[in-house]
């Protein structure tokens, strides 16, 4: 009757929807292992709830199907509202209830049964650290508090897979580095997917991302795959001292298509705003070359008499920066004229 | 139907913490004492061919109008502006559990507000002894107030399924009531509707008048087609709640 256990989470193809003449979601497929934590990413508008919602059976979709765990959500959705935890934005509660209250209430509606519903209770609020203020009115609680009331609730019926738009939106650091905690716990045990927009948060919590823009999915992979794709190149961060013209010809020794670029903000060409007082400066070298030529480097620049080198760093691009380059790739083709 | 009574228990309790509804309950319960010592009054200068609860029941419209939308304008109307309609239909509860669930316990208050008012009566029983008390009409009234009340609060439920502003759904809901009550009642009296080919809105106009069920209720006359009436009107409204429900979950 439930789920099999060899279907994958989430087998999304070709997914449309729109509201009254806007496509908010545009031929989205993918698929989503068991036991995976997916970061979902795109700019505001892009169709990210809207596919969360279509996922939990919520709204119907325009075309395309969804399978969660191997059950097709169009026919049968009320077989996957019992698989699914999830957690709507903005986290809507209602103002005038306790939080132990609530939580009681929501696990009967998800079919919890009144014997076991005591205990794990107890279990979800210990975990979700909310003990403290379990009599409190849910109105009156401050928005970290109301987010981990929305995240016990989702995880409240231990359901193989959870759904959460935006968790960690308006919390403060020591609020999300909880939440993060808490989300990472579940790994293994449930099928995970969020959205964000806080980059660095996706990037240390999941294990694969989707990036999608004006609904549709413009990139997806593990963050490292992302940036190979996206960014093309290997960066490093040198500080040193010197004759910069020296450096650029030490260095074509080793690698033709070594680039020195300034740091962002501290402008381009201008050698001298990027120095500090004693005389050294940051620039960044990317390469092309797929081999680590961090060794190479170090030794090239610590033989030359001219430059003194402080200190050399892999750089690691942001996800940040691959979430630009894929949005924007994205714009530029949605925005090219179409072929008549 | 198995979270019918989960989602019933909940909304009653959320009911009896609404300050709407003590509002309700003081305005109809000012009201109703008004409208019995007014009457009494009467009963005091000239004597009155017709018992207290006949004349009493016939104000029952006066408090149908705001006690209802009062009741009902809340239950979903407040639940989509929240957002909490999204979480509730994202667990294993049907649309219908859950129109059946919030109808069923505004029903239970407005039953429970009516039957406060058996106070007025019974303060009337004890001072005055069995002179005035018919139970005919009185039963016959309460019947009347129970039956015609699950229409009226269907309606409510219905006007509040269509909006998520809760003024608007409860501006909605007196609408409708006031056009099944008195606009219904208004129209019969109409010159178009005596028109040949008007003959059957005439016919269900005539069937559908609340005034003349309540004056057969009180004289103890129980019209089988009266009762099925308001039930199946009531079971209409309700199925329009749910489609109301749903078509604005397809619609976005
Ligand atoms: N109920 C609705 N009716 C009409 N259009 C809608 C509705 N809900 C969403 N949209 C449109 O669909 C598009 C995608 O919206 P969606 O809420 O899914 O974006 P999002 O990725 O979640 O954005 P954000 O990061 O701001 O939350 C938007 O253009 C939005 O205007
Ligand atoms: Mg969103």
């Amino acid at each position: 009757m439930t789920d099999s256990p060899s279907a994958p989470a989430f087998e999304v193809s070709e997914l449309v929807k729109s509201y009254r003449g806007i496509t908010a979601v545009n031929k989205i497929s993918f698929s989503v292992a068991r036991g995976e934590i997916i970061g979902f990413l795109g700019p505001n508008g892009a169709g990210k709830s809207t596919t969360m919602r279509i996922l939990t059976g919520y709204i119907p979709a325009t075309s395309g199907t969804v399978r969660v765990c191997g059950i097709p959500v169009a026919t049968r959705a009320e077989e996957v509202k019992r698989i699914v935890g999830y957690m709507p934005e903005n986290n809507p509660l209602p103002e005038d209830m306790r939080v132990s209250e609530y939580l009681y209430y929501r696990g009967r509606l998800k079919e919890i049964p009144r014997s076991r519903l005591g205990p794990r209770l107890d279990e979800v609020l210990e975990r979700c650290d909310l003990t403290r203020v379990r009599h409190r009115i849910l109105g009156q609680l401050s928005k970290g508090n109301r987010q981990r009331v929305g995240i016990a609730e989702a995880i409240l019926a231990e359901p193989p897979v959870i759904i959460m738009d935006e968790p960690t939106i308006g919390l403060d650091p020591h609020q999300i580095l909880i939440v993060r905690d808490l989300i990472a716990s579940l790994r293994g045990r449930m099928t995970v997917i969020i959205s964000s927009h806080i980059l660095p948060e996706i990037e240390m919590t999941c294990d694969r991302v989707l990036i999608i823009n004006r609904g549709q999915l413009v990139a997806q992979g593990t963050p490292s795959e992302l940036r190979r794709e996206f960014l093309g190149r290997t960066r490093y961060l040198v500080e040193y001292a010197g004759d910069s013209a020296l450096l650029a010809g030490s260095l074509r020794l080793i690698d033709p298509t070594l680039q020195i670029e300034s740091p962002p903000g501290e402008g381009t060409g201008e050698a001298s705003r990027a120095e500090s007082p004693d005389g050294f400066r940051k620039v960044f070298l990317t390469t092309r070359q797929e081999s680590d030529q961090g060794e190479s480097i170090i030794r090239i620049l610590a033989a030359q008499p001219g430059i003194r080198l402080r200190s050399f760093t892999h750089s690691h691009a942001s996800l940040e920066d691959v979430f630009l380059a894929a949005t924007k790739r994205s714009w530029d083709i949605v925005d090219s004229p179409l072929p008549r | 139907m198995r979270h019918y009574f989960t989602i019933l228990n909940h909304e009653t309790r959320m009911l009896l913490v609404n300050p709407g509804t003590y509002i309700a309950a003081v305005l109809f319960l000012a009201v109703m004492g008004f409208f019995f010592t007014g009457m009494l009054e009467g009963y005091g200068g000239a004597g009155q061919e017709q018992s207290p609860a006949t004349i009493f029941f016939r104000f029952f419209f006066i408090p149908v109008f705001f006690m209802v939308p009062l009741l009902t304008m809340k239950c979903f109307a407040e639940e989509r502006r929240l957002g909490t309609l999204e979480t509730l239909l994202t667990t294993p509860v049907t649309t219908t559990e859950v129109v059946l669930a919030k109808f069923g316990s505004a029903y239970i208050l407005y039953l429970a507000l009516w039957a406060s008012t058996g106070g007025f009566f019974y303060v009337l029983y004890r001072f005055a002894g069995d002179r005035f008390i018919d139970p005919g009409p009185l039963v016959g009234g309460y019947l009347f107030i129970a039956i015609s009340g699950l229409l009226f609060v269907a309606i409510g439920v219905f006007a509040s399924s269509l909006s998520r502003n809760v003024a608007v759904a409860a501006i909605l809901s007196f609408t409708l009531l006031f056009g099944l009550i008195v606009g219904l009642n208004f129209l019969e009296t109409m010159a178009v509707i005596d028109l040949e080919f008007m003959r059957p809105v005439k016919a269900a106009v005539g069937y559908a008048q609340v005034f003349e069920h309540l004056d057969d209720f009180s004289r103890g006359v129980v019209d089988t087609r009266q009762v099925i009436f308001y039930l199946s009107g009531t079971i209409l409204t309700l199925i329009f709640s749910i489609l109301g429900v749903e078509a604005k979950l397809l619609q976005g």
